[in-house]
């Protein structure tokens, strides 16, 4: 199977080790590989921002540089949301954008979601045995796409403990400019979040932005909480 | 009453910073609400009912000058007088009208969210007439003098404590008195102005347009007491509250029960279909509904907002989410918070007047899971922050900003030149409080680290 990785400018920028084991783990798996040359950003801050003719200027861009591909990964649930649920909301009333985006989003998948989805691999090893893990899930994938069990499913198996928090579901209060633009409301949401959660020996998220937020929260207010993004945790589970 | 939610930011702030309690005593009833509401939707096919509550409010809406004068003429039939204000200064008329003509003293008042809305109780005071709070989390905010900071519990904002000590010095209740003990006492002070009132004011959850009902659901009775014992009843409803057949009221009823406390219906329900008739031992001589626009019919015009219209206000998405449970609905400075308050203010007050609130959100999508009627809340929020910068209500920083990040991620080049410049800052320059960005992060997280080479740089040079 050909895949298409689409790193995402957070993962890019700040979990290249994410993208680099994303890689491996698909290759592991069978997927032929490729790196569409000339990716940048979905949009998604622009459009969560307002600014519409910005997210489709980068929309329409994001289009061109994956138009080739047969499948395209990402290692981020609320980008590929960006590309899956808000592209087609975008190009609306534009047909000729609007087809592509909806053929793109048809191929498009988050990288847990595409593993076990479409490969129907849901067994990579038993590499996190003895591991107790903390899953975060983001919101996008959870609510826009409905992704909750993929991720979990991938944990468990490779032998992980997910440990039991009840708000494991619950926004950590990152929402991209929401934790600038309101940052005390923003830390309020992750010290309740982190309040109930259990020991663990680390956090895993399919979701940069919120890991960044979290870990930021926790280092600064002095707590002990590895957090470390998904792809790379899916990766060790081959063992 | 007039909205204050261009304050929302610095009011959210300062209470997180002042009052941390807040969050302590929202933050556990919105969870058990929401708990309760998730077990009552679990019960029944939720799915179902929600798509079909969406469409008979989307059918009601669309056709809403039909059933709002179908109601008016079934209700006429009823014997109930029916008003129409087009906004809040010509429902105080109307009512201040009802008042003066009927010699009323005193008021009692169910609970009502446009009441609120409309100004009523400033109003009634000014005429000399005093007014009585008759929900129990009502009556201790209107003692205290706040306004509501939920949309169904007023009081959520407060804990046991706050309230105990209101009682010991209004009333001289023991310091350490139980609740019930507080109810009871309460009890006795409202039944004392359920008799001695000559008018009960409350809203409606519904109008059923076919027969000229009236329906209004409650737990405490007090909706019940206040519409059935004084000689007058003015009943505040928006035009956008009818619903069209007899046969859609069950389910309603009962959806909304379930998503507001998550009970199979409400205690009470009061189906009421005029005044006392010459058969019937008690009633109120005179029932009258004031159908209220104050800006929903331009509301219903918006092509793309109008669907907030839809809202039964059962507070379940306030109770699913994360950003009102942080404060409460205060900061939000309009009647209406939370969520649904964040799309519904803008569209009453207009924007300018609300400018923070579609961004009091991380866009979670809690709410619209929650939402009984399905109203697409985070595609809302998302319109009105596009209006925003659309009508240049944003700083022009920021869209400078994000026009320069959109003309940087569409030239690779740029985005190349703008990784390797990140990776030339001095080690800690994302740590530094100088940009007023980096500060909103940095300032209670840890700062920012880049990767020590990009994904691309390390795949270009033949390494993964």
């Amino acid at each position: 199977m050909r895949v298409a990785l689409f790193i995402t400018c957070l993962a890019d920028q700040f979990f290249a080790e994410a993208g680099v084991a994303a890689v491996r783990l698909l290759r592991h798996l069978g997927c032929t590989v490729s790196f569409p040359k000339g990716q940048t950003c979905c949009g998604q801050p622009a459009y969560n921002a307002g600014y519409w003719a910005e997210a489709r200027q980068m929309a329409g861009y994001t289009l061109k540089v994956l138009e080739e591909s047969e499948y395209v990964v990402l290692p981020s649930g609320s980008c590929t949301t960006m590309l899956r649920a808000f592209y087609p909301e975008l190009f609306r009333e534009q047909a000729r954008l609007f087809a592509k985006a909806e053929a793109l989003a048809q191929r498009t998948f988050e990288l847990a979601e595409f593993i076990v989805k479409v490969l129907g691999i849901t067994q990579l090893g038993r590499g996190l045995e003895g591991k107790r893990v903390a899953y975060h899930h983001g919101c996008h994938a959870l609510r826009e796409l409905g992704v909750r069990q993929e991720p979990l499913t991938l944990l468990r198996n490779a032998g992980a403990e997910i440990a039991d928090w009840p708000a494991a579901e619950e926004c950590c209060g990152f929402g991209g400019l929401f934790s600038v633009k309101l940052p005390e409301v923003s830390l309020s949401m992750a010290d309740q979040k982190l309040k109930t959660l259990p020991a663990v020996d680390f956090l895993t998220s399919a979701d940069g932005g919120c890991m960044l937020h979290l870990a930021g929260r926790a280092q600064n207010r002095g707590l002990a909480l590895p957090v470390r993004p998904l792809a790379s945790v899916l990766w060790e589970a081959v063992g | 009453m007039r909205g204050e939610a261009n304050r929302y930011p610095q009011e959210a702030a300062r209470l997180l910073r002042e009052a941390p309690q807040v969050r302590e005593s929202v933050t556990g009833a919105t969870l058990s609400f929401d708990g309760k509401r998730r077990q009552a939707y679990a019960e029944v096919e939720a799915e179902a009912w929600r798509r079909w509550a969406e469409g008979v409010k989307n059918h009601a809406l669309v056709n809403l000058d039909r059933y709002l004068l179908q109601a008016e003429e079934n209700l006429r039939k009823n014997g109930v007088e029916v008003h129409w204000a087009e906004d809040a200064e010509e429902a105080r008329r109307i009512l201040a009208g009802l008042a003066r003509k009927a010699g009323v003293r005193r008021v009692v008042k169910a609970k009502t969210m446009v009441a609120e809305e409309l100004g009523i109780n400033p109003m009634l005071e000014g005429m000399g007439i005093e007014v009585l709070e008759t929900d129990l989390g009502e009556y201790i905010i209107q003692l205290l003098s706040q306004p509501p900071s939920h949309i169904v519990g007023p009081a959520i904002h407060l804990n046991l404590e706050q309230i105990r000590a209101l009682f010991h010095e209004r009333f001289q209740t023991p310091e350490d008195a139980p609740p019930e003990h507080l109810a009871a006492v309460a009890r006795r002070l409202l039944r004392d102005g359920f008799l001695k009132a000559d008018m009960g004011i409350s809203g409606g959850n519904f109008v059923v347009a076919e027969t000229g009902t009236l329906a209004l659901m409650e737990n405490e009775g007090n909706i019940r007491l206040s519409t059935s014992l004084p000689r007058l009843h003015v009943a505040l409803v928006g035009i956008e509250k009818v619903l069209p057949r007899w046969s859609d009221l069950a389910v309603f009823l009962s959806l909304t029960a379930r998503a507001a406390t998550g009970q199979r219906l409400g205690t009470f329900v009061s189906l009421i279909q005029g005044p006392r008739r010459e058969e019937e031992p008690e009633g109120p001589e005179e029932v009258h509904v004031i159908f209220v626009d104050n800006g929903r019919s331009s509301l219903l015009a918006d092509p793309e907002a109008w669907e907030t219209l839809r809202c039964v206000r059962c507070a379940a998405c306030l109770n699913a989410c994360p950003v009102y449970r942080q404060t409460g609905g205060h900061p939000y400075g309009y009647v209406y918070s939370g969520p649904i308050g964040s799309v519904l203010s803008p569209g009453l007050l207009g924007l300018g007047e609300t400018k923070p609130l579609p961004y009091a959100s991380s866009l979670c999508g809690a709410c619209f899971q929650a939402c009984p009627v399905r109203i697409p809340i985070p595609k809302l929020l998302l319109t009105w922050r596009h209006r925003a910068v659309e009508e240049g209500l944003v700083p022009r920083a920021e869209a400078a900003a994000v026009k320069g990040y959109a003309w940087a991620a569409t030239r690779p080049w740029a985005y190349r030149l703008a990784s390797r410049l990140l990776r030339l800052l001095p080690e800690r320059a994302l740590e530094s409080p100088a940009l007023p960005l980096i500060r909103a992060w940095t300032e209670g997280r840890a700062g920012l680290r880049p990767s020590p080479r990009s994904f691309q740089e390390m795949w270009e040079a033949g390494e993964v």
